[in-house]
């Protein structure tokens, strides 16, 4: 036994007892990279979709006659000529060159969300919805097969269950985050268990739920879903919230990567293996190989 | 530690430098193969076909859209697209009070209709208050007030081979140069016959104005408000729609909206 053992370690050039173990199944490197084609591009075309409408309310409908705007991004002349300005809560705020006001120099034209930031580039809201609607189709499968797959391999229940132990190690969890200071072990640490299952779990399904609620025909099949969430244009706000918690979530996400060892995070999402700092037991990766 | 630790000060410039290519990237990359009839761009259209069985499937024939109180219309409906039609047909209808206008019932029907202003509002109307959903994003709730598109098929006897109600306008939306382009668009015959399709002449409890689509214009309340043409003068029961316009069953579904606008 001890001869396998042996022979594993020293197989390792470096000699040190760090080792290789077989981390991430094959569905989640699968869904992984689907989601994350998935959102790319949902992201891009929300955010043309957005800029027919660049306004957010809250409540059944939108405001023209009445006050319920509570983000607008818009352009406006001033003595400076046109600017870009966002308008938060009341709370407004120049972003010209980025939102409201955008182009290369000389050809600015209004614009909520900038070119490079749209698909297509220029302005049309049908193809964007083509490319919006693709891809709800494809990220909701893919979050349907790594729901059942999670289940059935025990991924779910064995990696990203909270357990007290998680709550335990929370505040030096957070210090750790804080100093940069990583672990490299078969488990997620507790922040990110809360990350993965917080988008997994929370923000995914709500974006789904909010995109289906903004659907004049699914309304027919669900009436009770805009009232739980105050109403179609509430939807809307809410299913553009969620869109920017994804994309901090996605800017922590690769700057978390990038500080933990980008070589080595990165061959544990594409081959699943992954290089932890403590000697994995032998039977690890037999176990873990599901 | 591991062997891919990084500094901080690494870490910053790497994660900046990583940030700013995203930024620098750009999307006009995808463009070219997105317009209509590009191979791409039908490839992803095949997921409207499969939002309209998943939706036609869930909802069937009968599923009623939400209806609202009084109490929520709190503003005139706002309106959209063409709010006053430049065209002189239209115009002469208008400054006669739509007197002379009719409602015509053609195509693949046994019975074609000509139906005068009076004769729709003697038929038995519907009432209700329901949300309009622009494509755009935004929506206003109003109460509108019509004929049951139904009564009218049934009165015109509709041949079993007639599969899309399409709507003409009267309203000019598009000058080109092969000439006028008329708003037009299709349904289908489960949304033609649902209990909430009218043919509305009434909106919050008065006629209909020219900016929402005088004399008449069709309410679909499980669509977008695309699919709602104002204006209206004909209803034609056709097989199919690749021969008219651009083929895709209505101006701004050949202009890139989806035909099915459900979602």
């Amino acid at each position: 036994m001890d001869t396998v053992a042996n022979n594993q370690s020293a197989a390792k050039p470096d000699g040190k007892d760090t080792t290789l173990i077989y981390r991430q199944s094959r569905w989640t490197r699968l869904t992984h990279w689907i989601w994350a084609l998935s959102l790319f591009f949902m992201l891009l075309s929300g955010l043309q979709i957005f800029n027919a409408r660049p306004q957010l309310y809250i409540g059944k409908q939108s405001g023209f006659e009445f006050h319920n705007t509570i983000l607008q991004i818009g352009a406006e002349n001033t003595a400076n000529g046109p600017r870009g300005f966002t308008e938060i809560l009341g709370h407004r705020f120049d972003t010209t060159g980025v939102l409201g006001w955008s182009g290369p120099l000389g050809q600015e034209t209004q614009r909520a969300f900038p070119s490079w930031l749209t698909i297509p580039s220029y302005y049309d809201l049908g193809t964007a919805r083509v490319v919006h609607f693709f891809f709800a189709w494809v990220l909701s499968a893919t979050l349907l097969i790594w729901l059942v797959a999670g289940l059935i391999n025990g991924h779910i229940r064995r990696d990203l269950a909270p357990r007290m132990s998680d709550l335990r190690k929370l505040p030096r969890d957070i210090v750790d985050h804080a100093k940069l200071k990583f672990h490299h072990t078969r488990e997620y640490n507790t922040l990110q268990k809360m990350a993965y299952g917080g988008v997994l779990f929370v923000l995914l399904p709500l974006m789904i739920v909010t995109g289906l609620a903004m659907s004049p025909s699914m309304d027919s099949v669900l009436p009770w879903l805009n009232e739980i969430l105050g109403g179609r244009q509430t939807a809307r706000t809410i299913h553009f919230t969620i869109m920017l918690l994804l994309v901090g979530f996605f800017i922590i996400h690769i700057l978390m990567i990038l500080a933990a060892g980008p070589i080595n995070e990165l061959r544990s999402i594409i081959t699943g293996w992954y290089r932890t700092d403590l000697p994995a037991k032998h039977d690890e990766p037999a176990e873990r190989n599901v | 530690m591991a062997k891919f630790q990084i500094t901080r000060r690494k870490f910053l410039t790497a994660s900046s430098l990583g940030l700013s290519g995203i930024a620098l990237s750009g999307c006009d990359a995808f463009d070219s193969s997105l317009g209509i009839g590009g191979g791409l761009r039908s490839f992803l259209e095949n997921a409207n076909g499969l939002t309209y069985r998943a939706q036609r499937l869930l909802a069937g024939r009968d599923a009623l859209a939400p209806e609202f109180t009084e109490a929520d219309i709190r503003q005139p409906q706002r309106p959209n697209g063409v709010t006053a039609p430049d065209d002189d047909t239209y115009k002469g209808l208008l400054a006669n009070n739509f007197a002379d206008w009719r409602l015509e019932v053609t195509g693949l029907v046994e019975k074609p209709l000509s139906l005068s202003r009076e004769q729709l509002q003697n038929m038995p109307s519907r009432t209700q208050i329901t949300r309009h959903d622009c494509v755009e994003g935004w929506s206003c709730i109003a109460k509108w007030t019509g004929t049951p598109l139904s009564l009218v098929l049934d009165q015109a006897v509709v041949k079993p081979e007639a599969r899309y109600v399409m709507f003409h306008c009267l309203d000019t939306i598009e000058q080109s140069l092969s000439g006028d382009i008329k708003y037009y668009g299709t349904i289908d015959l489960i949304d033609a016959r649902h209990p909430q399709t009218i043919l509305a002449y009434g909106l919050n409890g008065k006629p209909l104005p020219v900016e929402n689509g005088a004399p008449l214009r069709v309410r679909v309340e499980r669509q977008l408000g695309y699919k709602m043409p104002k204006y209206l003068y004909k209803i034609e029961l056709v097989d199919g729609f690749a021969n008219v316009g651009g083929g895709r069953g209505g101006y701004w579904e050949d202009n890139g909206y989806d035909w099915y606008g459900g979602i």
